[in-house]
């Protein structure tokens, strides 16, 4: 089984926990994590409910894998109605908190209303209580995981922590464990500070055993990390490079937006790259790089974990700052891209501050890298001046102006609280909404979806906006996985994004990572949650879940208010033609997808799922 | 011929695989918390470094032990900890200079690394080879290798 078939209710408002047994029926129909954890929220709440309002609930789930031996399995997902988009929000984070939730006894902790003040979650096992978080209050995510070692004298305990950001209110928030491991996007944890719940510390001891089929289970992982460790992707690419291995892959096949998009190709993409991670600075002879980290059970390793040259204009005024004098989390891919490529910066250690940064205050540096590239755009256009910015020269490449915002988003001056609203509301505040580069209000990741079709259709029909994690076609697009399809074609890539998409919402609900999918399929997944899990789980029922899944967060978010109008792309990407490079001419060409994408996926032209599909997946 | 678990910090990632397979061995359970052999991250250096017992041959801990409750296993060499025997008194834990033997509330016994008879879980579970068990004799050769390879004249000054 694998699961512990128990979960905690948080009644914030009165101030309870409330432990009490998981619905097995809806885990054998969700699994876990990211799928079982929807189907509470969708059962419990209201769909048009104030994401930010005591109404909306916060989840924090684990899979069934979480706490095992599988590789990569100690994920956990943060489910809630997000701020951001007003559609369903799950945010993944991997480090080892999701073991210790699993370790105390918990598959699912369940945040219902608001406590009247500040307080954190406190897990020692069957142990659960509310305490006063009022010194935590006003503090960095680092601050708190740091006195909260502290006052439980425990080096073991694991932290979910929100930052200042969260509490001022920045829709971007994400909810930080293990100092530099988030659930990063959608604005989880903006949702976490309105309920005033600053951490969640937890430590287990109880182990996570009763395996349904010890031997078959010691086999599939054995078998699945031998996958990993021979493929070119997961057993060298990742851990040497980290996902900054595509950095010069994506740019040189002509899908590397650069300064809010306006641009596809960057001319210092090679400056901010994995490889320019080991190269020594001429100013210290160290390279950025110091070496690569793992999350719990995890046989890849691709995190970075980074050091800012102390000379550099960053930190350099900062030596009483201990916490960006020694290594932390360094630079991801859609990191560098979006603080980096999409703003023109190329100082990749000013890249790497800002990262510590969005670490330490937590919040979500793909959507505020794309948020300050379009303030730059604007700035440009005259709409934001110097008296908006606090005086900063708020120009595209100035790696001064990114930091400064940086700081001013942190301490709430200058630009800072329009820089919170993200990209869709800074815009619409200045006047030109077709300056946001979002979809359903969440800001786009690393990849064009004028060099890319089948990330574009992905882009548009995400149940959480424009994220490249719903579904990875750039895994086909440009690495052959598991087939090569033409970037610049459209044809099959409907077919090819919702495989990717049903896939993936069943890897986000088994507690491993989706960066496995870079070598396993369904077919080295499949065993091992069969032999994790009671009953039988093929990959056939793997694949139906998914599209389970997929269906029943759509369903949320057309009860919620979205329509097949919103599943679209900024005038930008359907318009503005790539101008140089090995895609030049392209635009996305969504219309041409659209339609047989519903088709597909057995929906209405309006994008709402048909009486027979609901029946076929057990949905009415 | 005697092998000892040869551990390399640089080569760890923090992954936690060892704890796994430690604490699956022993007690059939996923339970880092109770695992022998233990991965300690450094975060703001940027190490990670696995450590468990080194098997000393004149063990503090089996000195240490009113009741012989630690003994040597002669075909590993192993100290291994004999739960009948042992009381939970915990001298043993206070004697070890390095901490790798420890009392364990759940039971009432003290646990150490027994090098699960001669053929380490850990070892077997490390994806990196961080942690490999070797040859007794020789935990240093691959370093003196390292070394021997640094003194070499260079290939230009050589020619």
């Amino acid at each position: 089984m694998s699961w512990t078939k128990k979960i905690l209710r948080v009644n914030l408002t009165e101030g309870t926990c409330t432990p009490e047994p998981l619905n097995m029926e809806w885990a054998n129909d969700y699994l876990g994590q990211r799928g079982l954890a929807t189907k509470y929220l969708v059962e419990e709440t209201d769909p048009t409910v104030d994401p930010l309002s005591p109404e909306n609930k916060l989840i924090m789930a684990t899979g069934p894998l979480t706490g095992t031996m599988a590789s990569t399995g100690g994920r956990y997902s943060v489910i809630t109605k997000g701020p951001l988009t007003g559609a369903i929000a799950c945010s993944n984070s991997g480090g080892f908190i999701g073991n210790e939730f699993k370790n105390a006894g918990w598959d699912m902790i369940i945040f219902e209303g608001k406590s009247p003040s500040p307080v954190y979650l406190y897990i020692e096992n069957d142990l659960a209580e509310l305490r006063p978080a009022d010194d935590l209050w006003g503090k960095s995510a680092w601050e708190a995981d740091e006195m909260l070692h502290k006052i439980h004298q425990n080096p073991e305990l694991k932290i979910a922590v929100i930052g200042r950001t969260a509490e001022n209110g920045c829709l971007f928030s994400g909810v930080i464990n293990d100092l530099h491991r988030a659930a990063g996007r959608s604005g989880v944890g903006t949702v976490m500070a309105s309920k005033n719940l600053k951490a969640v510390a937890v430590y287990g001891t109880q182990g996570v055993d009763s395996l349904d089929n010890p031997e078959a289970f010691d086999k599939a992982v054995a078998d699945g990390k031998e996958v990993l460790a021979e493929n070119a992707v997961t057993g060298e690419g990742l851990p040497t490079y980290g996902t900054q291995v595509l950095m010069n892959v994506i740019n040189s096949v002509g899908g590397l937006p650069a300064r809010n998009m306006r641009d596809v190709g960057f001319e210092g993409a090679e400056h901010i790259s994995g490889e320019a991670m080991h190269e020594p600075r001429p100013s210290d002879g160290k390279p950025n790089l110091t070496t690569n980290g793992a999350c719990f059970g995890c046989t890849i390793a691709c995190g970075r974990i980074s050091t800012i040259d102390k000379t550099h204009f960053s930190i350099r005024d900062k030596a009483d700052q201990k916490q960006y004098q020694g290594a932390s989390g360094g630079l991801e891919y859609e990191a560098a891209w979006a603080l980096g490529a999409d703003t023109g910066v190329d100082d990749l250690d000013a890249l790497t501050y800002v990262n510590f940064v969005c670490n330490e205050d937590g919040f979500d540096p793909i959507s505020f890298g794309c948020t300050v590239a379009a303030a730059m755009e604007l700035f440009e256009a005259g709409k934001i001046t110097t008296e908006d910015t606090g005086g900063i020269e708020l120009k595209f490449g100035s790696a001064e102006a990114l930091v400064a915002v940086t700081e001013q988003l942190v301490s709430g001056e200058g630009i800072g609280p329009d820089i919170a609203l993200g990209s869709k509301r800074l815009c619409e505040k200045y006047g030109e909404p077709d300056l946001s580069m979002s979809v359903k209000g969440l800001e786009f990741p690393a990849y064009d979806p004028r060099g890319f079709q089948g990330i574009g259709l992905n882009y548009a029909t995400s149940n959480r906006g424009a994220c490249h994690v719903r579904g990875y076609t750039i895994a086909s697009e440009v690495l052959g996985i598991p087939v090569k399809t033409e970037q610049t074609d459209t044809d099959g890539k409907p077919e090819l994004v919702k495989a990717f998409q049903d896939a993936t919402a069943l890897v986000d609900s088994a507690g491993i990572c989706l960066f496995t999918t870079f070598a396993w399929g369904m077919e080295n997944i499949a065993p091992q949650i069969d032999a994790a899990c009671e009953g039988d789980w093929s990959v056939e029922r793997c694949l139906e879940v998914g599209e389970r899944i997929w269906n029943m967060e759509r369903i949320y978010n057309n009860a919620a208010g979205f329509t097949a109008d919103d599943d679209t792309l900024p005038k930008r990407l359907l318009k503005e033609a790539i101008k140089s490079g090995p895609t030049a001419g392209q635009v996305n060409r969504l219309g041409e997808m659209l339609p047989k994408y519903y088709e597909i996926r057995g929906w209405t032209p309006e994008g709402v799922p048909t009486s027979e599909t609901l029946a076929r997946l057990g949905l009415d | 011929m005697q092998k000892s678990l040869h551990l390399d910090p640089a080569k760890c990632t923090g992954c936690l695989q060892c704890e796994l397979a430690c604490s699956y061995e022993k007690l059939g359970e996923f339970n880092p918390s109770r695992s022998l052999i233990r991965v300690f991250t450094f975060h703001f250096e940027g190490r990670f470094a696995p450590y468990t017992c080194t098997q000393c041959d004149e063990a503090w801990c089996q000195r240490a032990c009113p009741v012989d409750a630690i003994t040597m296993d002669l075909a590993t060499g192993a100290k291994v900890v004999n739960d009948d025997k042992c009381v939970g008194c915990k001298v043993c834990t206070i004697s070890c200079p390095f901490g790798t033997v420890n009392y364990v509330q759940e039971t009432g016994k003290v646990a150490k690394c027994d090098l699960c008879g001669g053929d380490p879980e850990c070892a077997k579970s490390c994806p990196t080879g961080a942690i490999t068990f070797i040859d007794a004799n020789l935990t240093g050769y691959e370093r003196m290798q390292a070394y021997a390879e640094k003194s070499l004249p260079s290939a230009e000054a050589s020619a």
